[in-house]
C-alpha cells in the first residue's frame, strides 16, 4: 500500500516536471492550444459548409469527432515525450533511481492527460462559439467530456508502449501517424460510415473511436435522425462499447509499458 | 577490506556482438578503480549492469553486497550514476533539477531544496541556480549531472566518461570536481579513455578491451608489468643516431627505439646512475646531447603492451559509437 503512495507521489512529481517543460517550450504549448481551435473552426466551416443537411445541423454532428480526433492526435505525445527522455538518458537516470517503474509511466500519462483537459476546454470554447450546444444535461454533458479523457489516457498508455520502443522520437510520430490518421478517419468522426465501401465501413463500425464519438454525441445531447449511428451493437451501446474498449486498452498496455519501460535504455 | 562493486564472469550479447564476455572486477570500499578501454570495449555496459539498467545473461554482480538483479531496488539506494550523456533536462535550471532528483530520492520537499543548494554551492554553480540548463556550458552541465549522482549521498559513485566530449578547460573544472569527490572518501568507479585521467584519480586500474578485463593493479604495478624505465635522449645532430644507439647499447636492457628528429628511447634495467652514466658515455663519444630524461612507461606505454595497439584519441563520432554499442 506505502509502496503505491510512493508511486503516485512520485508520479506527480515527475507530471509537474513535463508540465513545466511544456510551458516553457511555446511553440509546443502553443500547437496544443491552436490546433484544437483551428480544427473545431476549420471542419466546422469547411465541412459545415459543405455537407448539408436540411433542417438538422450538421456542425452539432461534426463536434464530438473533432474532439475525438484531437484527443486521439494528442496521445503521440506521451509517446514522443517518452522516446524523447530516453534518447536524452534521462529515462536511464530515472530507472537507477529508486522509485517505481509505474512512477514514470503514470507522471507522463498525467501531464498528458492535463494537456488533453486544456485542449478539450478550448474545444468547447470555441465549439459554443460556432454554434455547439450541449442538448442533454449538464451531468450528461460533464459525463461525455470525461469519457473523452478516458479514452485519451488510455490511448497515453498504448503510445508509451510505442515511445518505448522505436528509437528516435520523430518516429513515434512519424509511424503512429500512419495508425493514427487513417484510424480516426475511417470512423464516424465526420461522416456517417453508412455510405463507406464494405471494408471501410465494417473497420468503421468496430472502430473504437466511432463507438467513442457516438457516446459524445449521445451524453451531449448531439444525435440526430439523419445521421443514423450504424445497427452494429457497439454504436446501438457506444457509452457501455467505449468502456470496454477503455478497459481493455488499458489492461493489455498498461502492463505492456510497464515491461518495456523494466527493458529501456538508451540507444 | 570490503569490496563495495564485485563482477564475476558478467557475460552480455546483443545479437552477434558480445559487449561483456566473461568481465570480473573488484573494488574495494573507498577506493577509486579506473575501467580503461578504448570505444566499443564494453565500459558503458559494464556500468549499466552495476547501474540495474540492463541485466547480464551470465555471471553477477553485486554492489555493497547487494545483487544488481535480484535487489535491484537496494542497489538503486546505494549507488549514484552520472553518466557520458549528461543526463538531466535542459528545460528545467539547475536548481529545479537537483530539487526533482531529491524529491524522487523521498527526501521531502525542504530536504530535496536544501540539499540542491548544497550541491550547488559545492560545485559553484549557485549564480546558474536559476538558469535553464540549455543555457549552461557543457562543462557546467557535466558538472550539474554529478552533482545530481550525488544528492542522495551514494555509498557507491559511478562516472561514466565524466570528461569524454568536453573541451580542455571543462575536462579540468570537471576533473576539480572529481578530484573532490576522491579526496572525500567515495566509492568510485570512473571508466575513462583517457590514460590521464585513470592515472590522476584511480588506486586500481582495470584494462579492458573486447568486453574483459586484461589487466589490473595500481598505476606502478600496470607500469612495471611492461618494464622497467626509459631512458629518452635527444641529440643535437641526427646524423649521430646509430653511433648513440651502440654507445646506449651498455646500459639498455632492450632494443633502442630511435626516430628521425634525433630521439633515441631505449629501456633501461636499473634505474640508479642510469641518466648520468648514459649521459657520460654519449659525451665521452663526443655525441652532444641537447635533452635527456628517464622516466617511468605511462599508461600509454601499458595500453600499447596489453593490446599490442595504441590508444585511439576519442572523438565525437567514436563515442557516438559506444552509444550504438547497446542497440547491436
Amino acid at each position: 500500500m506505502s509502496s503505491l503512495v510512493w508511486a503516485v507521489g512520485d508520479g506527480m512529481v515527475l507530471a509537474k516536471r513535463n508540465l513545466i517543460r511544456t510551458l516553457r517550450m511555446p511553440d509546443l504549448f502553443m500547437s496544443s492550444l491552436i490546433m484544437p481551435i483551428m480544427s473545431t473552426l476549420l471542419f466546422a466551416y469547411i465541412f459545415g459548409s459543405a455537407i448539408e443537411a436540411p433542417g438538422v445541423s450538421y456542425r452539432e454532428f461534426l463536434l464530438a469527432g473533432v474532439f475525438v480526433q484531437t484527443v486521439v492526435f494528442n496521445s503521440v505525445i506521451t509517446g514522443a515525450g517518452l522516446a524523447e527522455d530516453i534518447q536524452r538518458g534521462i529515462v536511464d537516470r530515472f530507472r537507477s533511481l529508486p522509485i517505481s517503474p509505474y512512477s514514470v509511466l503514470f507522471g507522463r500519462t498525467a501531464s498528458d492527460l492535463a494537456n488533453n483537459v486544456l485542449s478539450l476546454a478550448v474545444m468547447v470554447l470555441a465549439g459554443l462559439l460556432v454554434g455547439w450546444r450541449i442538448d442533454s444535461s449538464f451531468g450528461e454533458g460533464v459525463a461525455g467530456l470525461l469519457l473523452l479523457l478516458a479514452f485519451a489516457y488510455a490511448l497515453s498508455w498504448l503510445l508509451a508502449v510505442v515511445g518505448l520502443s522505436v528509437r528516435a522520437p520523430e518516429v513515434v510520430s512519424n509511424a503512429s501517424f500512419m495508425v493514427i490518421m487513417p484510424m480516426s478517419f475511417i470512423a464516424n468522426t465526420y461522416v456517417s460510415p453508412e455510405g463507406f465501401p464494405g471494408p471501410l465501413r465494417v473497420i468503421a463500425e468496430w472502430n473504437p473511436v466511432s463507438a467513442v464519438a457516438q457516446a459524445a454525441r449521445e451524453l451531449f445531447g448531439n444525435t440526430n435522425p439523419a445521421y443514423p449511428p450504424g445497427d452494429t451493437w457497439p454504436l446501438q451501446n457506444p457509452i457501455v462499447a467505449s468502456i470496454g474498449w477503455i478497459v481493455l486498452i488499458l489492461a493489455i498496455f498498461v502492463p505492456l509499458a510497464t515491461h518495456r519501460y523494466r527493458k529501456a535504455v538508451r540507444r | 577490506m570490503t569490496a563495495a562493486i564485485v563482477a564475476q564472469g558478467l557475460v552480455k550479447r546483443y545479437g552477434e556482438t558480445t559487449a561483456l564476455n566473461g568481465f570480473d572486477l573488484e573494488v574495494a570500499e573507498g577506493t577509486v578503480l579506473g575501467l580503461l578501454g578504448p570505444n566499443g570495449a564494453g565500459k558503458t555496459t559494464a556500468v549499466r549492469v552495476f547501474a540495474t539498467l540492463i541485466e547480464p545473461d551470465a555471471g553477477h554482480a553485486e554492489i555493497a553486497g547487494l545483487d544488481v538483479v535480484r535487489q535491484a531496488r537496494q542497489v538503486r539506494q546505494t549507488i549514484g550514476l552520472s553518466g557520458q550523456y549528461a543526463a538531466v533536462d535542459e528545460m528545467l535550471t539547475g536548481q529545479e533539477n537537483l530539487e526533482l532528483l531529491g524529491r524522487l530520492h523521498h527526501l521531502g520537499r525542504r530536504g530535496a531544496r536544501s540539499r540542491a543548494w548544497e550541491l550547488l554551492e559545492r560545485f559553484g554553480l549557485t549564480e546558474a541556480a536559476n538558469r535553464r540548463l540549455k543555457e549552461y556550458s557543457g562543462g557546467m552541465r557535466r558538472r550539474l549531472d554529478l552533482a545530481g549522482a550525488l544528492v542522495a549521498r551514494p555509498k557507491v559513485l559511478i562516472l561514466d566518461e565524466p570528461t569524454t566530449g568536453l573541451d580542455i578547460r571543462s575536462r579540468e573544472a570537471t576533473w576539480e570536481t572529481v578530484g573532490e569527490l576522491v579526496s572525500a572518501g567515495s566509492t568510485l568507479l570512473l571508466t575513462t579513455q583517457y590514460l590521464e585521467e585513470a592515472d590522476r584519480f584511480a588506486d586500481r586500474i582495470a584494462v579492458i578491451e573486447h568486453g574483459a578485463v586484461l589487466a589490473g593493479g595500481t598505476p606502478d604495478e600496470l607500469k612495471d608489468q611492461v618494464g622497467g624505465h626509459r631512458l629518452e635522449v635527444t641529440l643535437s645532430r641526427p646524423a649521430d643516431l646509430s653511433r648513440a644507439r651502440s654507445v646506449l647499447a651498455s646500459v639498455a636492457a632492450g632494443e633502442p627505439v630511435s626516430d628521425a628528429e634525433g630521439r633515441l628511447s631505449v629501456t633501461v634495467a636499473a634505474a640508479d646512475g642510469v641518466l648520468v652514466d648514459g649521459i657520460r658515455r654519449l659525451d665521452a663519444a663526443g655525441i652532444e646531447v641537447v635533452d635527456a630524461s628517464l622516466r617511468r612507461p605511462t599508461l600509454d606505454d601499458v595500453f600499447l603492451a596489453l593490446t599490442g595497439h595504441i590508444v585511439e584519441t576519442p572523438t565525437e563520432s567514436s563515442s557516438e559509437k559506444e552509444a550504438q554499442e547497446v542497440v547491436r
